[in-house]
């Protein structure tokens, strides 16, 4: 009798689809890292002296601070002495329009199906684009100053809206945070910033592409997101990485800031390259997110597919301060061939009938684990908070693993918490039942896995929702139906 | 419309099917018998292609074609069904979107165009009633949380929104009380046509007395030891399968 060979390993061995590296001159510095190295980095962007200082004050507490080792992540030790700190595409001069952006990068978007023209055009998104670490197209830009709503690559808003960097710079994941976010505050070289005044609606989904392309450039985005009174924006974050054979570190931050009233929606599809089948090359995606409900009825909400990388390391976080404040935190995380993540939330009460929501769902096949680390923390002021948790993972085959870590923290009566957590299995029997009734084995593992995903996507933005289904199948299969 | 010859099967080493010798025509309902262990079931899932079983030797023709050469997902869109004896669960999946992903696919392969959600709801509305289902099981997961009674129904009814040429029902009968079991022997009666052909698999004569057969045949340690009409499982009923388990130690005739 022959041995069938199980159809869900046959799946999990599809490869990376987007690996492609594109040739476009790139100015880089030397690596390593140093007092100097930031001084360059500092002195190349043109900063004024409060962001130079900041980046030094940073670097020397980066000095005195140790890698984390808690996650449930293992990776050889990271030369931080052999990367490239700042590498931007060469530029003659300035790109006014996408005419004069090099058409090689234009066409790198296109093939990952995200023309910027037809974007623009048909999808009404206004795209800033990270390429390796300066921008290099943005749009739309004039049509959201009518509005006062700035949205520009953060090297243009520290020369053009110093004040306001410098009042949100660090007030959420201050220099001292942690190893990572230490890091970045010290080098990082572009992201994204945006600032939506009081009382205004952002009309349309903004969104930026992330892109990690030179070799051996660890990339370090910064990214400032401020929600004025009573205003609203929602935000998409987009990526994936060509192959590439020696880990990449990526360390960025996201700061997001909503005041009395304001609600922010930040939605991320993460696709980059998770490493070979037997684990080789892949991205280290250390990030740390994080949002403060500084005003009261604020709301935050943080949504993410976490498909790509080696290893992800990344908690999106709501810090609760404002009464009656929400946080939410909906997720998708998958793990196939040797990708390991260690990703969750910690949702911090300060404020009065301060509520979240946390929905997570971890996917593991090949030899992925998966781990969910999530803590909700209940201060004494946090009269009447409330939180609900809800924690499932699904295994696909025999050789990945799921682990669910929730700390919970609760110093008030009046509050309450529910937790509920579950384990499944996508099992051969599921698949046979959708293909006697004549769906392929693709079909069936893609509606069964979005099937369980489903609470999560239906919180992302229509079009995005799209992508990510399509991104999920791709991380699984050839193809979804 | 189906042809087994001396059809073989092994799982995990260990040979279940002896040579099973059958022959189904277009408008007939054929009913298999036997006692637990005979190879019943195994019969079924070779038949919709279930590769935990392995095909030793013999051969099966569907409609002229090779059936064990091709995959499960093309039978089942060439109209092959399988009412299965344990309905799967399948959470967070509508029954409602399965079984339009289900039909589109066998819609696809006779080359008739999809069905959208709306044309769908209008197709399937009667055929819910019919089974004297609740139509907020439409909306719930697939199989899930369903009760016993419940999800062989939801199979029966799959079967009439899916049309297929061969249905075979394997042991739709178990788990199911005498009320439920008329709703689903009448669903399956209404579904008897001259272009369908239909294998009931049941270890009991009860359903039979609901869904008559035109043939029955017995089957024992993994051969089909006796064949008749429906008179056969009367008798049956009243012997018992021990008579024909020592029979089936000798070499069959069919």
């Amino acid at each position: 009798m022959g041995t069938p060979v199980s159809s869900i390993e046959v799946l999990a061995n599809q490869e990376y689809k987007w690996g492609f590296h594109s040739d476009i001159e790139a100015d880089s510095i030397p690596p390593g890292l140093n007092e100097e190295i930031i001084r360059l980095i500092s002195a190349k962007k043109n900063e004024p002296e409060f962001m130079l200082e900041w980046r030094l004050k940073a670097y020397r507490q980066w000095l005195t601070m140790k890698e984390p080792t808690w996650a449930n992540v293992h990776y050889p030790p990271i030369d931080y002495q052999g990367i490239v700190y700042y590498s931007a595409p060469k530029k003659k001069s300035g790109p006014k329009s996408l005419d004069e952006v090099d058409p090689e990068l234009l066409r790198t978007y296109e093939k990952l199906g995200i023309p910027l023209q037809e974007r623009e055009l048909l999808a009404g998104v206004a795209v800033d684009a990270v390429f390796d670490s300066v921008s290099v197209a943005t749009t739309f830009k004039e049509k959201l100053g009518k509005l006062g709503i700035i949205f520009c690559s953060f090297s243009e808003a520290v020369q053009n809206h110093p004040d306001l960097v410098r009042k949100y710079l660090g007030s959420v994941v201050p220099y001292t945070d942690n190893f990572f976010a230490t890091l970045n505050s010290a080098v990082f070289s572009d992201g994204s910033f945006c600032y939506v005044p009081k009382g205004v609606r952002c009309p349309m989904e903004l969104s930026t592409y992330f892109r990690i392309n030179a070799m051996n450039t660890g990339q370090f985005e910064r990214t400032l997101i401020v929600a004025d009174e009573g205003a609203y924006v929602s935000y998409l974050e987009g990526c994936t990485a060509p192959m590439r054979d020696t880990n990449q570190l990526h360390a960025a931050v996201v700061e997001l800031v909503a005041l009395d009233d304001a609600q922010i929606k930040y939605s991320t599809v993460q696709n980059w390259y998770p490493g070979d089948k037997q684990g080789k090359g892949g991205i280290y995606n250390f990030v740390t997110k994080r949002g403060k409900c500084l005003g009261v009825n604020s709301k935050i909400s943080w949504t993410q597919v976490e498909t790509g990388s080696a290893i992800t390391w990344k908690y999106p976080s709501c810090i609760l301060m404002g009464d009656n404040s929400v946080g939410e935190f909906y997720s998708v995380a998958l793990t196939n061939n040797y990708q390991q993540a260690d990703t969750g939330t910690k949702m911090i009460h300060i404020g009065k009938n301060t509520r979240s929501t946390i929905v997570s769902k971890g996917i593991s096949a090949g030899h992925g684990q998966n781990t969910y680390r999530g803590m909700v923390k209940i201060l004494k002021s946090a009269a009447g908070a409330r939180n609900y948790s809800q924690c499932d993972s699904l295994l696909m085959g025999d050789k990945c693993g799921a682990h669910t870590f929730p700390y919970l923290e609760v110093k008030n009566t009046s509050s309450q918490v529910e937790h509920e957590a579950s384990t499944s299995k996508i099992g051969e029997d599921q698949i046979f039942y959708c293909r006697q009734r004549g769906l392929s084995t693709e079909d069936a593992v893609s509606m069964i896995v979005h099937g369980f995903c489903k609470e999560v996507f239906r919180e992302l933005p229509m079009e995005f929702a799209v992508e990510a289904q399509k991104l999920l199948g791709v991380s699984l299969e050839g193809s979804v139906g | 419309m189906l042809e087994i010859i001396n059809l073989h099967a092994t799982v995990a080493g260990k040979e279940i099917l002896r040579g099973i010798d059958l022959t189904v025509k277009a408008g007939e309902v054929h009913a298999i018998m036997g006692p637990n262990g005979s190879g019943k079931s195994t019969l079924a899932q070779v038949l919709a292609g279930r590769d935990l079983y392995a095909v030793t030797a013999g051969e099966v023709r569907y409609e002229g074609q090779d059936l064990l050469a091709m995959k499960p997902e093309d039978r089942a869109r060439q109209g092959v069904f399988v009412a299965f004896q344990y309905p799967v669960e399948i959470p967070g999946v509508s029954n409602m979107y399965f079984l339009r992903a289900a039909l589109n696919a066998v819609r696809k392969n006779r080359g008739m165009d999809e069905l959208d959600a709306m044309d769908f709801m209008t197709l399937v509305k009667d055929k819910i009633k019919s089974m004297e289902m609740d139509e907020a099981l439409m909306s719930r997961p697939v199989n899930t949380g369903f009760s016993g009674g419940e999800k062989k129904r939801n199979e029966i009814f799959q079967m009439s929104v899916l049309e297929p040429k061969l249905a075979i029902l394997d042991e739709t009968d178990s788990g199911l009380d005498i009320d439920a079991l008329k709703i689903v022997a009448s669903g399956v009666n209404a579904q008897r046509s001259p272009l369908r052909a239909m294998i009931v698999i049941t270890h009991y004569q009860r359903l039979l007395t609901y869904i008559v057969p035109d043939f029955v045949h017995v089957l024992a340690e993994g051969r089909i030891v006796r064949s008749g009409g429906k008179a056969l499982a009367l008798e049956l009923e009243r012997t018992g399968y021990a008579a024909l388990e020592a029979e089936a130690a000798e070499p069959a005739r069919v």
